[in-house]
Protein backbone atom coordinates (compact mmCIF):
# COMPACT_ATOMS: atom_id res chain seq x y z
CA UNK A 1 0.00 0.00 0.00
CA UNK A 2 2.62 2.44 1.05
CA UNK A 3 4.63 2.33 -2.18
CA UNK A 4 1.49 2.72 -4.53
CA UNK A 5 1.96 6.58 -4.95
CA UNK A 6 5.23 6.42 -6.39
CA UNK A 7 4.14 3.26 -8.32
CA UNK A 8 1.71 5.51 -10.15
CA UNK A 9 4.36 8.51 -10.37
CA UNK A 10 6.72 5.96 -12.30
CA UNK A 11 3.86 4.65 -14.79
CA UNK A 12 3.05 8.70 -15.08
CA UNK A 13 6.29 8.89 -16.06
CA UNK A 14 6.03 7.01 -18.75
CA UNK A 15 3.32 7.95 -20.45
CA UNK A 16 5.05 11.30 -19.87
CA UNK A 17 7.96 9.85 -22.22
CA UNK A 18 6.35 8.17 -24.54
CA UNK A 19 4.10 11.13 -25.11
CA UNK A 20 6.80 13.43 -25.42
CA UNK A 21 8.41 10.89 -28.24
CA UNK A 22 5.26 11.09 -30.22
CA UNK A 23 4.95 14.73 -29.57
CA UNK A 24 8.39 15.17 -31.00
CA UNK A 25 7.04 12.80 -33.91
CA UNK A 26 4.72 14.89 -35.16
CA UNK A 27 6.47 18.54 -34.59
CA UNK A 28 9.16 16.96 -37.02
CA UNK A 29 6.39 15.45 -39.29
CA UNK A 30 4.31 19.09 -39.86
CA UNK A 31 7.97 20.61 -40.08
CA UNK A 32 8.54 18.22 -42.87
CA UNK A 33 5.09 18.81 -44.01
CA UNK A 34 5.37 22.53 -44.11
CA UNK A 35 9.11 22.14 -45.86
CA UNK A 36 7.80 20.69 -48.37
CA UNK A 37 4.56 22.67 -48.92
CA UNK A 38 6.93 25.64 -49.09
CA UNK A 39 9.60 24.05 -52.08
CA UNK A 40 6.79 22.77 -54.33
CA UNK A 41 4.73 26.35 -53.86
CA UNK A 42 8.04 27.92 -55.08
CA UNK A 43 8.01 25.86 -58.09
CA UNK A 44 4.51 27.25 -59.01
CA UNK A 45 6.07 30.93 -58.37
CA UNK A 46 8.74 32.68 -60.59
CA UNK A 47 11.62 33.59 -60.56
CA UNK A 48 12.31 29.88 -61.60
CA UNK A 49 15.71 28.62 -61.57
CA UNK A 50 16.00 26.79 -64.81
CA UNK A 51 20.03 26.99 -64.40
CA UNK A 52 19.92 25.26 -60.87
CA UNK A 53 17.20 22.67 -62.26
CA UNK A 54 19.44 21.63 -65.52
CA UNK A 55 22.48 21.20 -63.34
CA UNK A 56 20.83 19.35 -60.83
CA UNK A 57 19.21 16.85 -63.47
CA UNK A 58 22.86 16.36 -64.77
CA UNK A 59 23.71 15.29 -61.20
CA UNK A 60 20.79 13.40 -60.39
CA UNK A 61 20.52 11.69 -64.08
CA UNK A 62 23.43 11.53 -66.03
CA UNK A 63 25.88 11.12 -63.54
CA UNK A 64 23.73 8.13 -61.76
CA UNK A 65 23.71 6.56 -64.91
CA UNK A 66 26.90 3.95 -64.90
CA UNK A 67 26.31 3.21 -61.17
CA UNK A 68 22.54 2.36 -61.86
CA UNK A 69 23.18 1.01 -65.46
CA UNK A 70 25.52 -1.46 -64.17
CA UNK A 71 23.08 -2.63 -60.75
CA UNK A 72 20.30 -2.96 -63.25
CA UNK A 73 22.36 -5.15 -65.53
CA UNK A 74 23.14 -7.43 -62.93
CA UNK A 75 19.53 -7.43 -61.28
CA UNK A 76 18.24 -8.25 -64.78
CA UNK A 77 20.68 -11.25 -64.73
CA UNK A 78 20.04 -12.24 -61.52
CA UNK A 79 16.87 -12.74 -61.88
CA UNK A 80 16.75 -14.64 -65.14
CA UNK A 81 18.75 -17.41 -63.40
CA UNK A 82 16.61 -18.01 -60.47
CA UNK A 83 13.57 -17.85 -62.35
CA UNK A 84 15.48 -19.99 -64.41
CA UNK A 85 16.28 -22.19 -61.55
CA UNK A 86 13.39 -21.93 -59.67
CA UNK A 87 11.23 -22.71 -63.05
CA UNK A 88 12.80 -25.45 -64.39
CA UNK A 89 11.25 -27.46 -60.94
CA UNK A 90 7.95 -27.29 -62.72
CA UNK A 91 8.89 -27.14 -66.17
CA UNK A 92 7.92 -23.20 -66.62
CA UNK A 93 11.25 -22.38 -67.54
CA UNK A 94 9.76 -20.73 -71.20
CA UNK A 95 8.00 -18.36 -68.61
CA UNK A 96 11.87 -16.70 -67.94
CA UNK A 97 11.53 -13.78 -70.56
CA UNK A 98 8.08 -12.27 -69.05
CA UNK A 99 8.56 -12.60 -65.64
CA UNK A 100 12.08 -10.65 -65.94
CA UNK A 101 10.27 -8.11 -67.49
CA UNK A 102 7.72 -7.85 -64.99
CA UNK A 103 9.99 -7.35 -62.22
CA UNK A 104 12.23 -5.08 -63.99
CA UNK A 105 9.45 -3.16 -65.27
CA UNK A 106 7.42 -2.86 -62.41
CA UNK A 107 9.45 -3.11 -58.86
CA UNK A 108 13.09 -3.94 -59.61
CA UNK A 109 14.06 -1.03 -61.73
CA UNK A 110 12.55 1.90 -60.06
CA UNK A 111 13.78 0.50 -56.56
CA UNK A 112 16.86 -0.32 -57.64
CA UNK A 113 17.68 2.77 -58.89
CA UNK A 114 16.03 4.47 -56.26
CA UNK A 115 17.90 2.85 -53.45
CA UNK A 116 21.30 3.85 -55.57
CA UNK A 117 19.99 7.45 -56.16
CA UNK A 118 19.27 7.71 -52.93
CA UNK A 119 22.46 6.68 -51.60
CA UNK A 120 24.45 8.79 -53.88
CA UNK A 121 22.41 12.26 -54.49
CA UNK A 122 20.24 12.25 -51.06
CA UNK A 123 23.42 12.36 -49.30
CA UNK A 124 25.59 14.72 -51.77
CA UNK A 125 22.35 17.25 -51.27
CA UNK A 126 22.35 16.75 -47.55
CA UNK A 127 26.40 17.38 -47.45
CA UNK A 128 26.02 20.39 -49.79
CA UNK A 129 22.92 21.95 -48.31
CA UNK A 130 24.35 21.28 -44.76
CA UNK A 131 27.30 22.99 -45.32
CA UNK A 132 26.06 26.05 -46.85
CA UNK A 133 24.11 25.82 -43.61
CA UNK A 134 26.96 25.88 -41.12
CA UNK A 135 29.11 28.41 -43.46
CA UNK A 136 25.93 30.69 -43.53
CA UNK A 137 25.46 30.76 -46.73
CA UNK A 138 21.46 29.96 -46.67
CA UNK A 139 21.61 33.05 -44.54
CA UNK A 140 23.60 35.12 -46.97
CA UNK A 141 21.28 33.78 -49.83
CA UNK A 142 18.45 35.41 -47.70
CA UNK A 143 20.53 39.28 -46.76
CA UNK A 144 20.59 39.22 -51.02
CA UNK A 145 16.66 38.90 -51.33
CA UNK A 146 16.70 35.63 -52.79
CA UNK A 147 14.73 33.06 -50.95
CA UNK A 148 16.66 29.95 -49.91
CA UNK A 149 14.05 27.40 -50.67
CA UNK A 150 13.26 28.56 -54.05
CA UNK A 151 17.03 28.73 -54.61
CA UNK A 152 18.29 25.64 -53.26
CA UNK A 153 14.84 23.05 -52.82
CA UNK A 154 12.35 23.59 -55.50
CA UNK A 155 15.06 22.92 -58.11
CA UNK A 156 16.02 20.20 -56.59
CA UNK A 157 12.64 18.81 -56.10
CA UNK A 158 12.17 19.31 -59.76
CA UNK A 159 15.23 17.66 -61.22
CA UNK A 160 14.35 14.75 -58.80
CA UNK A 161 10.89 14.27 -59.79
CA UNK A 162 11.71 15.15 -63.84
CA UNK A 163 15.12 12.77 -63.81
CA UNK A 164 14.08 9.63 -61.92
CA UNK A 165 11.59 8.40 -64.75
CA UNK A 166 14.59 9.42 -67.91
CA UNK A 167 17.16 7.31 -65.59
CA UNK A 168 14.69 4.49 -64.61
CA UNK A 169 13.55 3.90 -68.26
CA UNK A 170 16.77 3.16 -69.08
CA UNK A 171 17.61 0.78 -66.21
CA UNK A 172 14.40 -0.95 -67.12
CA UNK A 173 16.19 -1.42 -70.96
CA UNK A 174 19.23 -2.40 -69.34
CA UNK A 175 17.85 -4.61 -66.77
CA UNK A 176 16.46 -6.56 -69.46
CA UNK A 177 18.87 -6.49 -71.58
CA UNK A 178 21.02 -8.69 -68.46
CA UNK A 179 18.29 -10.72 -68.35
CA UNK A 180 18.81 -11.76 -72.36
CA UNK A 181 22.23 -12.17 -72.37
CA UNK A 182 22.26 -14.35 -69.37
CA UNK A 183 19.49 -16.11 -71.19
CA UNK A 184 20.90 -16.13 -74.59
CA UNK A 185 24.60 -17.00 -73.63
CA UNK A 186 23.78 -19.79 -70.58
CA UNK A 187 20.74 -20.93 -70.77
CA UNK A 188 20.26 -21.32 -74.60
CA UNK A 189 17.36 -19.90 -75.39
CA UNK A 190 16.78 -18.61 -78.60
CA UNK A 191 17.74 -15.00 -78.86
CA UNK A 192 14.70 -13.74 -81.07
CA UNK A 193 12.04 -15.76 -79.35
CA UNK A 194 13.12 -14.36 -76.05
CA UNK A 195 13.01 -10.85 -77.65
CA UNK A 196 9.81 -11.47 -79.10
CA UNK A 197 8.24 -13.15 -75.52
CA UNK A 198 9.39 -9.93 -73.74
CA UNK A 199 7.72 -7.65 -76.33
CA UNK A 200 4.49 -9.48 -76.60
CA UNK A 201 4.36 -9.16 -72.71
CA UNK A 202 5.21 -6.05 -71.37
CA UNK A 203 2.07 -3.20 -71.82
CA UNK A 204 2.77 -0.02 -71.36
CA UNK A 205 0.83 -0.27 -68.11
CA UNK A 206 3.66 -1.81 -66.52
CA UNK A 207 5.64 0.46 -67.90
CA UNK A 208 3.97 3.47 -66.26
CA UNK A 209 3.30 2.08 -63.31
CA UNK A 210 7.45 1.83 -62.62
CA UNK A 211 7.89 5.10 -64.08
CA UNK A 212 5.15 7.35 -61.66
CA UNK A 213 7.19 5.15 -59.04
CA UNK A 214 10.47 6.86 -59.94
CA UNK A 215 8.97 9.95 -60.55
CA UNK A 216 7.77 9.47 -56.58
CA UNK A 217 10.89 8.39 -55.51
CA UNK A 218 12.93 11.41 -57.18
CA UNK A 219 10.60 13.22 -55.68
CA UNK A 220 11.35 11.55 -51.75
CA UNK A 221 14.97 11.42 -52.37
CA UNK A 222 15.37 15.13 -53.16
CA UNK A 223 13.22 16.44 -50.53
CA UNK A 224 15.39 13.91 -47.78
CA UNK A 225 18.39 15.47 -48.79
CA UNK A 226 17.13 18.74 -48.65
CA UNK A 227 15.20 18.46 -45.17
CA UNK A 228 18.08 17.26 -43.71
CA UNK A 229 20.30 19.33 -45.13
CA UNK A 230 18.55 22.40 -44.46
CA UNK A 231 17.86 21.93 -41.04
CA UNK A 232 21.27 20.66 -40.00
CA UNK A 233 23.46 22.29 -37.41
CA UNK A 234 26.30 22.02 -35.29
CA UNK A 235 29.59 22.05 -38.33
CA UNK A 236 30.83 19.11 -39.89
CA UNK A 237 29.62 16.39 -37.14
CA UNK A 238 25.98 18.25 -37.86
CA UNK A 239 26.62 18.01 -42.04
CA UNK A 240 27.66 14.13 -41.40
CA UNK A 241 24.63 13.52 -39.30
CA UNK A 242 22.24 14.99 -41.97
CA UNK A 243 24.01 13.20 -44.62
CA UNK A 244 23.48 10.25 -42.76
CA UNK A 245 19.47 10.24 -41.99
CA UNK A 246 18.69 11.75 -45.53
CA UNK A 247 19.85 8.55 -47.00
CA UNK A 248 18.48 6.24 -44.58
CA UNK A 249 15.19 8.07 -44.32
CA UNK A 250 14.87 8.33 -47.64
CA UNK A 251 15.80 4.66 -48.51
CA UNK A 252 13.02 3.44 -45.84
CA UNK A 253 10.69 6.14 -47.38
CA UNK A 254 11.15 4.85 -50.98
CA UNK A 255 10.75 1.03 -49.67
CA UNK A 256 7.50 1.93 -48.05
CA UNK A 257 5.80 4.21 -50.65
CA UNK A 258 6.66 1.57 -52.87
CA UNK A 259 4.44 -1.29 -51.35
CA UNK A 260 1.73 1.21 -50.67
CA UNK A 261 1.75 2.11 -54.93
CA UNK A 262 1.86 -0.98 -55.53
CA UNK A 263 -1.13 -2.12 -53.68
CA UNK A 264 -2.77 0.93 -54.80
CA UNK A 265 -1.92 0.45 -58.52
CA UNK A 266 -2.35 -3.61 -58.88
CA UNK A 267 -4.49 -4.91 -56.72
CA UNK A 268 -7.67 -2.40 -57.51
CA UNK B 1 18.40 63.38 -32.02
CA UNK B 2 16.49 64.33 -34.41
CA UNK B 3 14.42 63.09 -37.22
CA UNK B 4 13.49 59.44 -37.47
CA UNK B 5 16.40 57.13 -36.76
CA UNK B 6 17.73 54.81 -39.34
CA UNK B 7 17.73 51.66 -37.22
CA UNK B 8 16.43 51.48 -34.04
CA UNK B 9 16.19 48.50 -31.57
CA UNK B 10 14.67 48.57 -28.29
CA UNK B 11 13.98 45.86 -25.78
CA UNK B 12 15.88 43.50 -27.99
CA UNK B 13 15.77 40.04 -26.64
CA UNK B 14 17.52 36.58 -27.64
CA UNK B 15 18.31 33.44 -25.81
CA UNK B 16 19.06 30.03 -27.45
CA UNK B 17 17.34 27.61 -25.10
CA UNK B 18 18.36 28.45 -21.59
CA UNK B 19 21.13 30.76 -22.72
CA UNK B 20 20.23 34.65 -22.52
CA UNK B 21 22.31 35.99 -25.23
CA UNK B 22 20.43 39.79 -25.59
CA UNK B 23 19.12 40.98 -22.57
CA UNK B 24 17.09 44.16 -23.85
CA UNK B 25 19.54 46.16 -26.41
CA UNK B 26 18.65 49.29 -26.88
CA UNK B 27 20.39 51.09 -29.64
CA UNK B 28 19.05 54.08 -32.18
CA UNK B 29 21.30 54.55 -35.12
CA UNK B 30 20.98 58.00 -37.34
CA UNK B 31 20.93 58.19 -41.11
CA UNK B 32 24.59 58.44 -42.40
CA UNK B 33 25.90 57.12 -38.96
CA UNK B 34 28.88 54.79 -38.48
CA UNK B 35 28.71 52.91 -35.80
CA UNK B 36 30.98 50.45 -34.24
CA UNK B 37 29.93 47.42 -31.69
CA UNK B 38 32.12 46.43 -29.76
CA UNK B 39 32.25 43.60 -26.99
CA UNK B 40 33.98 40.69 -25.39
CA UNK B 41 33.78 37.21 -27.92
CA UNK B 42 30.57 35.84 -27.40
CA UNK B 43 28.46 38.58 -26.27
CA UNK B 44 26.04 38.69 -28.81
CA UNK B 45 27.29 41.02 -31.75
CA UNK B 46 27.09 39.03 -34.44
CA UNK B 47 23.39 37.60 -33.15
CA UNK B 48 22.34 41.55 -32.68
CA UNK B 49 22.97 42.33 -36.56
CA UNK B 50 21.37 38.60 -37.65
CA UNK B 51 18.11 39.96 -35.41
CA UNK B 52 18.24 43.05 -37.44
CA UNK B 53 18.26 41.68 -40.66
CA UNK B 54 15.60 39.24 -39.75
CA UNK B 55 17.69 35.67 -39.60
CA UNK B 56 17.44 35.31 -36.32
CA UNK B 57 14.11 36.46 -34.80
CA UNK B 58 14.31 37.86 -31.39
CA UNK B 59 11.96 36.53 -28.31
CA UNK B 60 10.80 40.49 -27.30
CA UNK B 61 11.26 44.07 -28.11
CA UNK B 62 11.23 46.05 -31.08
CA UNK B 63 13.42 46.70 -34.27
CA UNK B 64 12.23 49.65 -36.43
CA UNK B 65 14.13 50.21 -40.00
CA UNK B 66 12.99 53.99 -41.20
CA UNK B 67 10.24 53.96 -38.40
CA UNK B 68 8.68 50.83 -39.58
CA UNK B 69 8.40 47.34 -37.59
CA UNK B 70 10.28 44.60 -39.39
CA UNK B 71 9.96 42.03 -36.75
CA UNK B 72 8.16 39.34 -38.43
CA UNK B 73 8.19 40.59 -42.22
CA UNK B 74 8.25 38.07 -44.50
CA UNK B 75 7.46 36.87 -48.67
CA UNK B 76 8.23 39.89 -50.84
CA UNK B 77 8.37 42.35 -47.98
CA UNK B 78 11.32 40.65 -46.99
CA UNK B 79 13.04 40.39 -50.17
CA UNK B 80 12.22 44.12 -50.67
CA UNK B 81 13.56 44.94 -47.05
CA UNK B 82 16.99 43.07 -47.30
CA UNK B 83 17.27 44.95 -50.77
CA UNK B 84 18.33 47.77 -48.49
CA UNK B 85 21.16 46.09 -46.79
CA UNK B 86 24.92 44.77 -47.38
CA UNK B 87 26.01 42.20 -45.25
CA UNK B 88 29.51 41.01 -44.22
CA UNK B 89 29.67 38.29 -42.47
CA UNK B 90 32.04 37.15 -39.77
CA UNK B 91 32.95 34.12 -41.82
CA UNK B 92 32.81 35.81 -45.47
CA UNK B 93 29.58 33.02 -46.54
CA UNK B 94 30.83 33.04 -50.20
CA UNK B 95 28.71 30.78 -52.05
CA UNK B 96 31.41 27.94 -53.22
CA UNK B 97 29.44 26.62 -55.99
CA UNK B 98 30.18 30.10 -57.69
CA UNK B 99 33.03 31.60 -59.06
CA UNK B 100 34.60 35.01 -57.51
CA UNK B 101 32.73 37.41 -60.00
CA UNK B 102 29.01 35.58 -59.35
CA UNK B 103 29.66 35.41 -55.88
CA UNK B 104 30.00 39.43 -55.66
CA UNK B 105 27.52 39.88 -58.93
CA UNK B 106 24.76 37.28 -57.12
CA UNK B 107 22.64 40.38 -55.54
CA UNK B 108 22.72 42.29 -58.45
CA UNK B 109 21.42 39.26 -60.97
CA UNK B 110 19.17 37.92 -58.69
CA UNK B 111 17.63 40.94 -56.14
CA UNK B 112 18.13 43.97 -58.48
CA UNK B 113 17.54 41.88 -61.81
CA UNK B 114 20.95 43.80 -63.45
CA UNK B 115 21.93 41.72 -66.74
CA UNK B 116 24.97 39.57 -66.15
CA UNK B 117 27.27 41.50 -68.44
CA UNK B 118 26.49 44.71 -66.78
CA UNK B 119 26.49 42.66 -63.22
CA UNK B 120 30.02 41.30 -64.05
CA UNK B 121 31.36 44.85 -64.89
CA UNK B 122 30.38 45.92 -61.32
CA UNK B 123 31.76 43.09 -59.40
CA UNK B 124 34.97 43.49 -61.54
CA UNK B 125 34.34 47.13 -60.34
CA UNK B 126 33.73 46.11 -56.51
CA UNK B 127 36.60 43.87 -56.62
CA UNK B 128 38.83 46.25 -57.17
CA UNK B 129 38.14 48.45 -54.77
CA UNK B 130 38.68 45.79 -52.22
CA UNK B 131 42.52 45.24 -54.15
CA UNK B 132 41.63 42.34 -55.95
CA UNK B 133 42.76 41.91 -59.79
CA UNK B 134 40.63 40.36 -62.74
CA UNK B 135 42.92 37.31 -61.78
CA UNK B 136 40.82 36.17 -59.10
CA UNK B 137 37.52 36.67 -60.88
CA UNK B 138 37.20 33.41 -62.12
CA UNK B 139 38.46 31.04 -59.21
CA UNK B 140 36.36 29.39 -57.02
CA UNK B 141 36.20 30.55 -53.23
CA UNK B 142 37.88 27.64 -51.83
CA UNK B 143 41.18 28.98 -53.79
CA UNK B 144 41.19 31.94 -51.49
CA UNK B 145 42.99 32.82 -48.58
CA UNK B 146 41.06 33.54 -45.68
CA UNK B 147 41.69 37.14 -46.23
CA UNK B 148 41.21 37.52 -50.06
CA UNK B 149 37.64 35.59 -48.71
CA UNK B 150 36.86 38.27 -46.72
CA UNK B 151 38.02 40.64 -49.18
CA UNK B 152 35.38 39.12 -51.54
CA UNK B 153 33.11 39.34 -49.08
CA UNK B 154 33.51 42.69 -48.43
CA UNK B 155 32.77 43.16 -52.25
CA UNK B 156 29.52 41.62 -52.11
CA UNK B 157 28.25 43.53 -49.44
CA UNK B 158 28.82 47.11 -51.29
CA UNK B 159 28.03 46.00 -54.61
CA UNK B 160 24.44 47.08 -54.89
CA UNK B 161 25.29 50.33 -53.31
CA UNK B 162 23.07 49.60 -50.18
CA UNK B 163 21.65 52.22 -48.19
CA UNK B 164 22.87 50.48 -44.91
CA UNK B 165 25.63 48.17 -44.68
CA UNK B 166 26.64 45.79 -41.94
CA UNK B 167 30.19 44.76 -41.97
CA UNK B 168 30.98 41.83 -39.18
CA UNK B 169 34.62 42.07 -38.23
CA UNK B 170 35.81 43.38 -41.47
CA UNK B 171 39.07 43.38 -40.72
CA UNK B 172 40.20 40.16 -39.06
CA UNK B 173 42.50 37.93 -41.05
CA UNK B 174 43.93 40.94 -43.05
CA UNK B 175 47.65 42.19 -42.62
CA UNK B 176 48.08 45.71 -41.10
CA UNK B 177 48.71 47.22 -44.66
CA UNK B 178 45.56 45.56 -46.24
CA UNK B 179 43.14 46.29 -42.64
CA UNK B 180 44.06 49.78 -43.29
CA UNK B 181 43.04 50.03 -47.01
CA UNK B 182 39.84 48.07 -45.70
CA UNK B 183 39.06 50.63 -43.04
CA UNK B 184 39.78 53.51 -45.55
CA UNK B 185 37.44 52.24 -48.29
CA UNK B 186 34.53 51.86 -44.97
CA UNK B 187 35.53 55.43 -44.35
CA UNK B 188 34.91 56.55 -47.67
CA UNK B 189 31.70 54.37 -48.55
CA UNK B 190 30.15 55.75 -45.28
CA UNK B 191 31.74 59.66 -46.16
CA UNK B 192 31.03 59.57 -49.96
CA UNK B 193 27.51 57.62 -50.47
CA UNK B 194 25.82 58.69 -47.48
CA UNK B 195 25.48 55.27 -45.94
CA UNK B 196 24.79 53.96 -43.00
CA UNK B 197 26.78 51.65 -41.62
CA UNK B 198 27.23 49.27 -38.32
CA UNK B 199 30.43 47.60 -37.89
CA UNK B 200 31.60 45.18 -35.43
CA UNK B 201 35.08 44.83 -34.75
CA UNK B 202 37.99 44.11 -32.07
CA UNK B 203 40.32 46.15 -33.31
CA UNK B 204 40.12 49.73 -31.62
CA UNK B 205 42.30 51.38 -33.85
CA UNK B 206 39.88 50.37 -36.96
CA UNK B 207 36.83 51.33 -34.52
CA UNK B 208 38.81 54.93 -34.33
CA UNK B 209 39.07 54.91 -37.97
CA UNK B 210 35.91 54.02 -39.17
CA UNK B 211 33.36 55.13 -36.61
CA UNK B 212 31.78 58.11 -35.64
CA UNK B 213 29.85 56.39 -32.55
CA UNK B 214 30.98 53.68 -30.38
CA UNK B 215 28.40 50.86 -28.64
CA UNK B 216 29.46 48.48 -26.04
CA UNK B 217 27.92 45.32 -25.32
CA UNK B 218 28.20 43.35 -22.16
CA UNK B 219 26.00 40.93 -20.53
CA UNK B 220 23.19 41.63 -23.30
CA UNK B 221 23.36 45.26 -22.98
CA UNK B 222 24.76 48.32 -24.30
CA UNK B 223 26.27 49.91 -21.35
CA UNK B 224 27.78 52.63 -23.61
CA UNK B 225 27.03 54.32 -26.44
CA UNK B 226 28.63 57.35 -27.45
CA UNK B 227 30.30 59.22 -29.73
CA UNK B 228 33.98 57.40 -30.73
CA UNK B 229 35.94 61.25 -29.48
CA UNK B 230 34.76 60.72 -26.46
CA UNK B 231 35.40 57.09 -26.01
CA UNK B 232 38.41 57.77 -24.35
CA UNK B 233 37.09 59.94 -21.52
CA UNK B 234 34.14 57.59 -20.67
CA UNK B 235 34.75 57.44 -17.24
CA UNK B 236 33.27 54.02 -17.78
CA UNK B 237 35.17 51.28 -16.22
CA UNK B 238 33.83 48.59 -18.59
CA UNK B 239 35.16 50.63 -21.83
CA UNK B 240 37.91 51.66 -20.66
CA UNK B 241 39.43 48.15 -19.65
CA UNK B 242 38.06 47.12 -22.94
CA UNK B 243 39.80 50.02 -25.26
CA UNK B 244 43.47 49.48 -23.40
CA UNK B 245 43.20 45.70 -23.59
CA UNK B 246 43.91 44.84 -19.79
CA UNK B 247 43.10 42.37 -18.31
CA UNK B 248 42.85 43.71 -15.15
CA UNK B 249 39.18 45.27 -14.45
CA UNK B 250 35.68 44.95 -13.86
CA UNK B 251 35.35 42.37 -16.74
CA UNK B 252 36.03 39.11 -15.84
CA UNK B 253 36.81 36.68 -18.24
CA UNK B 254 35.44 32.99 -17.69
CA UNK B 255 38.55 31.49 -17.74
CA UNK B 256 40.37 29.14 -14.72
CA UNK B 257 44.51 29.37 -14.29
N1 LIG C 1 22.36 29.70 -33.93
C1 LIG C 1 22.75 29.66 -32.64
N2 LIG C 1 22.34 28.66 -31.84
C2 LIG C 1 22.70 28.60 -30.56
N3 LIG C 1 23.48 29.50 -29.96
C3 LIG C 1 23.94 30.53 -30.68
C4 LIG C 1 23.60 30.66 -32.07
N4 LIG C 1 24.18 31.78 -32.55
C5 LIG C 1 24.86 32.31 -31.52
N5 LIG C 1 24.72 31.58 -30.39
C6 LIG C 1 25.28 31.89 -29.07
O1 LIG C 1 25.08 33.25 -28.83
C7 LIG C 1 26.22 33.82 -28.21
C8 LIG C 1 26.62 35.07 -28.95
O2 LIG C 1 27.08 34.74 -30.23
P1 LIG C 1 27.63 35.82 -31.24
O3 LIG C 1 28.00 35.07 -32.48
O4 LIG C 1 26.65 36.91 -31.39
O5 LIG C 1 28.93 36.34 -30.52
P2 LIG C 1 29.83 37.57 -30.94
O6 LIG C 1 29.57 38.66 -29.97
O7 LIG C 1 29.63 37.87 -32.37
O8 LIG C 1 31.26 36.96 -30.67
P3 LIG C 1 32.59 37.05 -31.58
O9 LIG C 1 33.21 38.35 -31.28
O10 LIG C 1 33.41 35.93 -31.08
O11 LIG C 1 32.15 36.89 -32.99
C9 LIG C 1 27.29 32.76 -28.21
O12 LIG C 1 27.44 32.33 -26.89
C10 LIG C 1 26.77 31.64 -29.04
O13 LIG C 1 27.04 30.42 -28.40
MG1 LIG D 1 30.57 37.47 -34.08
Amino acid sequence: MQNRPTHLIETMNIFAAVGRVILALFAAAGRLAIFMLDGISHSLRPPIYWKVILQEMIGVGYFSLPVVGLTAFFTGAVLCLQIFIGGSRYGAESFVPQIVVLGITRELGPVIAGLMVAGRVSAAIAAELGTMRVTEQIDALTTLSTNPVKYLVTPRLIAGVVSMPILVAIADAIGVLGGYVVATRALNFNSSVYLKNTANFVTSGDVSSGLTKAAVFGFIIALMGCYNGFYSKGGAQGVGAATTNAVVSASILILASNYLMTSLIFTR
Amino acid sequence: MNGVPKIELRGVKKSFGRKLVLDGVNLSIQPGDSIVIIGGSGTGKSVTIKCVLGILRPDAGSIKVEGQEVTGLHGRNRDAYLRKFGMLFQGAALFDSLPVWENVAFGLIQGHGISRRRAREIAMEKLAKVGLGADVANLSPAELSGGMQKRVGLARAIAADPEIIFFDEPTTGLDPIMADIINNLIATTVRDLGVTALSITHDIASARKISNRVAMLYKGKIIWDGATAEMDHSGNPYLDQFIHGSAVGPIKMEVRQ
